[in-house]
């Protein structure tokens, strides 16, 4: 589903990405780990072609995604969804908003929108924050909202970039879970973490990273 | 489902504007200065249209015939001047008529009239008073008094006098006068309307820069150009109505304040001029409120919408 090749990404002081070449197939669970700085975030705006490489080729399907014209991008980037390490959340929207924003951009009716929301807000544990600003949220709050926001459209695929950083130990557990679910009806997942006990639960295959290489891919199986 | 699009972009709008509090205020009050300097070259056009009709309906030429020219002469030089394009109006005064006037305007003056009594017979010749469309074709219209195209008339006989060479050098002055005084008009409007149209620009500009990056988020969750750009374009729509409808009413009180204490000054009522012109001074603020409202929004949003 997902090609890098030979993929470099070099900002005016710091190597991202060095040479990374790999493949992710349809219906994997990848876990990216690594110390902080290894490149990770790097890998993943390569996928939504948020920055372009310094070298190399990403392909999603057969499309090449940094040759993509401004308007199959947006195309592409409704197949995938994603759990922004720093959130990105609409900060003038609400949570209600949010979560239906991105049911408009993929052309959700209105009545999709008022039925499936309050479902995916209650999955994530925030039916109490319905109407609650994003800066009114604590930060578990605003990182449960970014994976509600993820999941809400059933996409292709689903990139979450340490989405468990601010949780604690039970949602933690709640919120893989979830992906795991998600992936268990079909749905590609990539998922960033630090957490140790996370990959263990886990269980599925690893890539590990180190100065913007991957030093290791561990495809593990039950 | 456009509908359903469109309907978003409206109500994205309208929170947009509501979201923005004191911003989206300040916005609407830029865009109301500009409608106000728009409002006020109106009125100063009115007022400057006005005074140069005024000036320009003094001004006319009158060609005066000899004693006892004959009449269908008269009138043939009458009938073909009514026929140049240059040419507003015609009036002819009979010597019949023009002894008439005389008398009236002498009637208290005896020995005048008594004069006139010894005489006997009219001295006076009748006149033709020529009134131009504008004031620059007062020279073709004495040029063609003087061509041969009079003269095959036969009428060269019958022209006592043109009093254009008398009045040449004024009305060369006051046509100067009238272009510059347009052609700097114009110059100070659209300096105006330019500065105006920056600093708005700039101002929405402001308003949106605030929302730079959650610009970029919608379009990492996959949302179109125009679902992005939209309800921002609303937003700025609605600077322009809101501006309009403050310019509108403040101009108001304000028209009816020079039109109780200007009028003498201006030669115009404001207030009256003001109401007049009511819907088309609201059709333009309205158009040029709007459009600068969208478009601003749209170029701004376009800076911020790069892939
Ligand atoms: N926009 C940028 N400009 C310059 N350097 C950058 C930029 N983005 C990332 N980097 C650098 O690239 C390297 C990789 O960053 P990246 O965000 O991918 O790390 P990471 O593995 O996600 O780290 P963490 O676990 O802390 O999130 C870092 O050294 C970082 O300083
Ligand atoms: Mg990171």
């Amino acid at each position: 589903m997902i090609y890098f090749n030979n993929v470099s990404k070099i900002y005016k002081d710091a190597t991202a990405l060095l040479d990374i070449t790999f493949t992710v197939e349809a219906g994997e669970f990848v876990s990216i780990v690594g110390h902080s700085g290894a490149g990770k975030t790097t890998l993943t705006k390569m996928i939504l072609a948020e920055e372009n490489p310094t070298d190399g080729t990403v392909f999603f399907e057969s499309i090449n995604v940094h040759k993509l014209k401004s308007k199959d991008l947006t195309k592409l980037r409704r197949r995938i969804g994603v759990v922004f390490q720093d959130y990105k959340l609409l900060s003038n929207k609400t949570a209600y908003e949010n979560i239906a924003f991105a049911m408009e951009a993929v052309g959700k009716t209105e009545e999709e929108i008022a039925s499936d929301v309050p479902h995916v807000l209650e999955l994530v544990d925030l039916s109490h924050r319905v109407s609650h600003f994003p800066h009114e949220m604590s930060g578990g709050e605003q990182q449960r909202l970014a994976i509600a926001r993820a999941i809400i459209n059933q996409p292709e695929l689903i990139i979450a970039d340490e989405p468990t950083g601010n949780l604690d130990p039970v949602n933690t557990h709640e919120i893989v879970q979830i992906l795991k679910k998600i992936n268990d009806l079909g749905t590609t997942v990539i998922l960033t973490t630090h957490n140790r006990g996370v990959i263990d639960s886990l269980n599925k295959r690893v890539i590990t990273m180190e100065n913007g290489k991957i030093i290791r891919d561990t495809k593990t199986s039950k | 489902m456009p509908m359903t699009k469109f309907k978003r972009i409206i109500k994205g709008g309208f929170i947009n504007f509501k979201r923005g509090g004191i911003v989206s205020w300040a916005a609407v009050l830029v865009v109301t200065i500009t409608l106000c300097v728009i409002t006020l070259i109106i009125l100063f056009q009115a007022v400057l249209h006005f005074s140069l009709d005024q000036v320009e309906n003094k001004v006319d030429v009158t060609v005066y015939f000899t004693v006892g020219a004959p009449e269908d002469q008269i009138q043939a030089l009458k009938t073909s001047l009514e026929q140049m394009p240059e040419v507003a109006s015609v009036d002819y005064t009979s010597a019949d008529d023009a002894l008439a006037l005389f008398r009236t305007r002498h009637e208290n003056d005896y020995p005048t009239i008594q004069a006139l009594d010894e005489i006997g017979e009219n001295p006076l010749g009748g006149y033709l008073n020529i009134k131009a469309k504008q004031v620059s074709e007062y020279g073709d219209i004495a040029n063609f008094l003087q061509s041969d195209n009079v003269l095959s008339l036969n009428s060269a006989s019958i022209i006592d006098k043109v009093d254009y060479n008398q009045n040449e050098l004024v009305i060369d002055r006051l046509n100067t006068i009238i272009s510059n005084g347009q052609k700097l008009g114009f110059l100070i409007t659209l300096i105006l309307i330019i500065i105006s149209i920056i600093v708005t620009f700039n101002t929405i500009r402001l308003t949106i820069f605030i929302s730079k990056e959650e610009i970029g988020v919608m379009g990492l969750v996959g949302a179109s150009r125009m679902h992005i750009r939209g309800p921002f374009m609303i937003a700025g729509a609605i600077y322009g109505i809101l501006a309009t409808i403050i310019t509108l009413l403040l101009f108001w009180p304000a028209t009816l304040w020079l039109g109780h204490n200007m009028t003498a000054f201006l030669g115009i009522n404001m207030y009256d001029y003001y109401l007049a012109s009511f819907f088309q001074i609201f059709t333009i603020l309205l158009l040029s409120g709007i459009l600068l409202g969208v478009i601003s929004s749209f170029l701004a949003v376009r800076k911020y919408l790069n892939k």
